[in-house]
C-alpha cells in the first residue's frame, strides 16, 4: 500500500524513505513548537524577561508566574464557570438528544419529517452566526450575565439528535421485538433495548460537546459581564488586557496553560477516544 | 401524543435560538436602530437602505474581500496540507503516534489561548518567528500584527495551524480504509508511489474531501475568536472579516439594524454554501452510480 515506500528495494528508496521521516519530524517540530515554548516559557523568572537570542530557557525554572497569575485575575471563579456550563451543557443535551431521537427512530408520526427537517436547520444555521438576535432574546429572557444563558442556547442539538437517531436505528428489529412482547413500557424500551448498544455513540457526541463548550469564546464573551458568570476562556483575554500585564510573556503563557491544561490533559490520557470522537463529529 | 412529547424539549429549542432569532434578524434588518443615539433608540422602518448602505460602503466591501480572501486561502492549504499529514503519519514505524499527536492536538485547544502563545511569535524585534526568519538570513518584515500587509496572513497562519492537523484525522481514517488489493494489482501492473497516490488513492478519497471542504468552510467562516486576540481587526481593518465586523457593529457601535443586516447576509452566505455543496456532492453520486 502507500505507506510500504521502505519495502522497494535499493539505496536511492532507502535514502529517500529517510528524507520522508525527517521531513515528517522537521513538520511534527514545527507544528509542537506553539506548546513547547508556551510550556519553557511559563517557567521562567520574571527577572529575567525574554529578549532578542533570549527565548527559551532561563534558570532557574520557577514557579511564581502560575501564583501570580492566579492571584491576579479569579481563575478559581473562571474555572467553576467553566465547569457549571459545560456540565449543564452536557446534562441537559444527552437528555434532550435521546429523547427526541428514540421518538425519531421508535415511531412513526404526522409531521415527522417536517418535525426533523426543523431540527436539521440548527446544522445549516450555525448558532454562532445568530449572536446578535440571540442577545436580545436573551436580554428578553433576563438572562443576560448568568451562565445559563452561556449554556441555553445549545441545549437542543441538531447534530447529536441526528448522531443518536443513526445509533438507535442500527439497534436489530427482534430485539425491540422481543422486547415489545415482554411487555415493556417505552421507558424500560429506551432503556434497556436501545441505549446500551448506543452509549459509544452517546459518548463520542459527549466528548466533542465537552471539548467545543470549554473552548468556546464568543458567545460567552458577549453574554457575560461580571467574573462571576465569566468563563476561563473569556477570561483569558480580560486577563491578557490588563494594563500591567504588557508583553510578561511568561505570565500569559502561564496563564494560558492554566486555561488549558484539564481538558488537554483529558485528552493526553484519552486520546484514542477523543480522536474517535472528533471522527465521529464528521457524520455531520 | 408521545413522540411529539419527546420532540417537545429539542424542537422548542431550535425554534427560540435557530428559528427565531433568523427571523429577527430579517425583521430588524428592515429597521434603523442604534442603541447609542437617543432619537435612533426606537426602531424605524427604513425598507431595504441597511443593504443599500452596506453594499456602497467601501469599509463593508473591504470586510468582503477580506472575508474572502481569508476563507479561500485558509480552506484549501488546510486541507491541503492534511493530506500531506495523513500520507506522512499513515506507516507503521516507532515514534509515529507522537507525530500524530502533536500534529493533532492543536484541535483540541481554545482558539483564543492558541491565539495568545502566537501573539509571542508574531511580536516584533525578538518574536520567534522573526528569530526563526532572521537564523534563515531574512531580515523583512518585522510587526506581523501591526502591519496592514502581514495582519491578515498573520490570522490566516494560526487558522491552518489549528485546523490541519483536524482535518487529517478524517484523511487518515479515510486511508486506513482504502481496499488494500486495489493498490497491490496497481504495483503490479507497476503503477509507482506518486500514480498510486494520484490515481487510486485520491479519486477514492473524494467523498471524505468533499465533507472536509464542508466542515472547513463553514467553520472558517465562524471562527474569529484568534482576531480578538491578535489584531482586534486592526490594523486599518485589514484582519476584520465578516463575523468579526457583525460583532463591532453590534456591541460597539450599538447599531442593531445594521448588525441584523449583517447577520442575514452572514446566514445566506452560509447557506448557499451548505445547499451548492449538497447539491453537487448528490449530483456526483449520481453520476457515479
Amino acid at each position: 500500500m502507500l505507506d510500504d515506500v521502505s519495502s522497494s528495494r535499493g539505496g536511492l528508496a532507502r535514502l529517500g524513505n529517510w528524507l520522508v521521516i525527517l521531513f515528517t519530524a522537521a513538520i511534527t517540530l514545527l507544528w509542537a513548537t506553539p506548546l513547547i515554548w508556551a510550556l519553557v516559557a511559563s517557567f521562567r523568572p520574571a527577572a529575567n524577561p525574554l529578549g532578542r537570542g533570549d527565548v527559551w530557557f532561563s534558570f532557574p525554572l520557577t514557579i511564581e508566574s502560575y501564583v501570580r497569575a492566579w492571584s491576579l485575575a479569579p481563575f478559581n471563579l473562571y474555572y467553576i464557570n467553566t465547569i457549571v456550563v459545560v456540565l449543564l451543557v452536557l446534562g441537559v443535551q444527552i437528555t434532550t438528544i435521546t429523547l427526541a431521537a428514540f421518538a425519531f427512530a421508535r415511531y412513526r408520526f404526522l409531521g415527522q419529517r417536517a418535525f426533523f427537517f426543523l431540527i436539521l436547520l440548527q446544522m445549516m444555521i450555525p448558532t454562532t452566526a445568530l449572536l446578535a438576535p440571540n442577545f436580545s432574546t436573551i436580554r428578553q429572557l433576563g438572562l443576560f450575565d448568568t451562565r445559563l444563558a452561556i449554556a441555553i442556547p445549545y441545549f437542543g442539538s441538531a447534530f447529536g439528535t441526528f448522531l443518536m437517531r443513526q445509533a438507535f436505528l442500527a439497534v436489530p428489529r427482534d430485539l425491540v421485538d422481543a422486547g415489545i412482547i415482554d411487555g415493556c413500557s417505552w421507558q424500560q424500551l429506551l432503556r434497556h433495548v436501545y441505549l446500551p448498544p448506543s452509549i459509544p455513540t452517546l459518548v463520542a457526541f459527549g466528548l466533542s460537546s465537552v471539548c467545543w463548550h470549554w473552548n468556546e469564546f464568543l458567545w460567552p464573551l458577549i453574554i457575560t459581564n461580571s467574573d462571576q458568570s465569566r468563563p476561563l476562556t473569556a477570561g483569558l483575554v480580560r486577563f491578557t488586557q490588563l494594563g500591567e500585564i504588557g508583553a510578561q510573556w511568561s505570565l500569559l503563557t502561564a496563564a494560558t496553560l492554566m486555561v488549558i491544561a484539564p481538558l488537554f490533559i483529558a485528552f493526553l490520557i484519552f486520546q484514542r477516544r477523543f480522536i474517535q470522537s472528533f471522527l465521529h463529529s464528521g457524520i455531520k | 401524543m408521545l413522540p411529539y412529547l419527546l420532540i417537545l424539549p429539542t424542537v422548542v429549542f431550535v425554534i427560540l435560538f435557530t428559528v427565531w432569532p433568523t427571523i429577527l434578524a430579517f425583521y430588524q434588518s428592515f429597521f434603523l436602530q442604534r442603541l447609542n443615539i437617543a432619537r435612533f433608540r426606537e426602531p424605524t422602518f427604513i425598507g431595504i437602505e441597511n443593504y443599500v448602505d452596506l453594499f456602497t460602503d467601501p469599509r463593508f466591501l473591504r470586510v468582503l474581500t477580506n472575508t474572502f480572501l481569508y476563507v479561500l486561502g485558509t480552506v484549501p492549504i488546510s486541507i491541503v496540507m492534511a493530506f500531506l499529514f495523513a500520507l506522512l503519519v499513515n506507516r507503521k514505524l516507532r515514534g509515529i503516534g507522537l507525530a500524530r499527536l502533536f500534529l493533532f492536538y492543536p484541535t483540541v485547544l481554545p482558539l483564543v489561548s492558541a491565539a495568545t502563545v502566537w501573539m509571542f511569535f508574531f511580536t516584533p524585534d525578538y518574536g520567534l518567528l522573526n528569530s526563526g526568519l532572521r537564523l534563515l538570513g531574512y531580515s523583512g518584515p518585522e510587526n506581523w500584527t501591526g502591519n496592514p500587509d502581514l495582519a491578515l496572513l498573520a490570522v490566516a497562519i494560526v487558522a491552518v495551524w489549528k485546523n490541519a492537523g483536524y482535518y487529517m484525522i478524517f484523511y487518515l481514517a479515510g486511508l486506513q480504509n482504502l481496499p488494500t488489493d486495489v493498490f497491490e494489482a496497481a504495483a503490479l501492473d507497476g503503477a509507482n508511489w506518486w500514480q498510486q497516490l494520484w490515481r487510486i488513492a485520491f479519486p477514492l478519497l473524494r467523498r471524505t474531501t468533499l465533507f472536509i471542504t464542508t466542515i472547513a468552510f463553514i467553520g472558517a467562516f465562524q471562527t474569529v475568536d484568534h482576531i480578538f486576540v491578535l489584531t482586534q481587526g486592526g490594523p486599518s481593518r485589514a484582519s476584520t472579516v465578516l463575523l468579526f465586523y457583525l460583532w463591532q457593529e453590534r456591541f460597539e457601535n450599538q447599531d442593531v439594524g445594521r448588525a441584523a443586516t449583517l447577520t442575514v447576509i452572514l446566514v445566506a452566505l452560509l447557506l448557499i454554501f451548505t445547499v451548492t455543496n449538497f447539491v453537487l456532492s448528490e449530483r456526483k453520486e449520481e453520476t457515479n452510480a
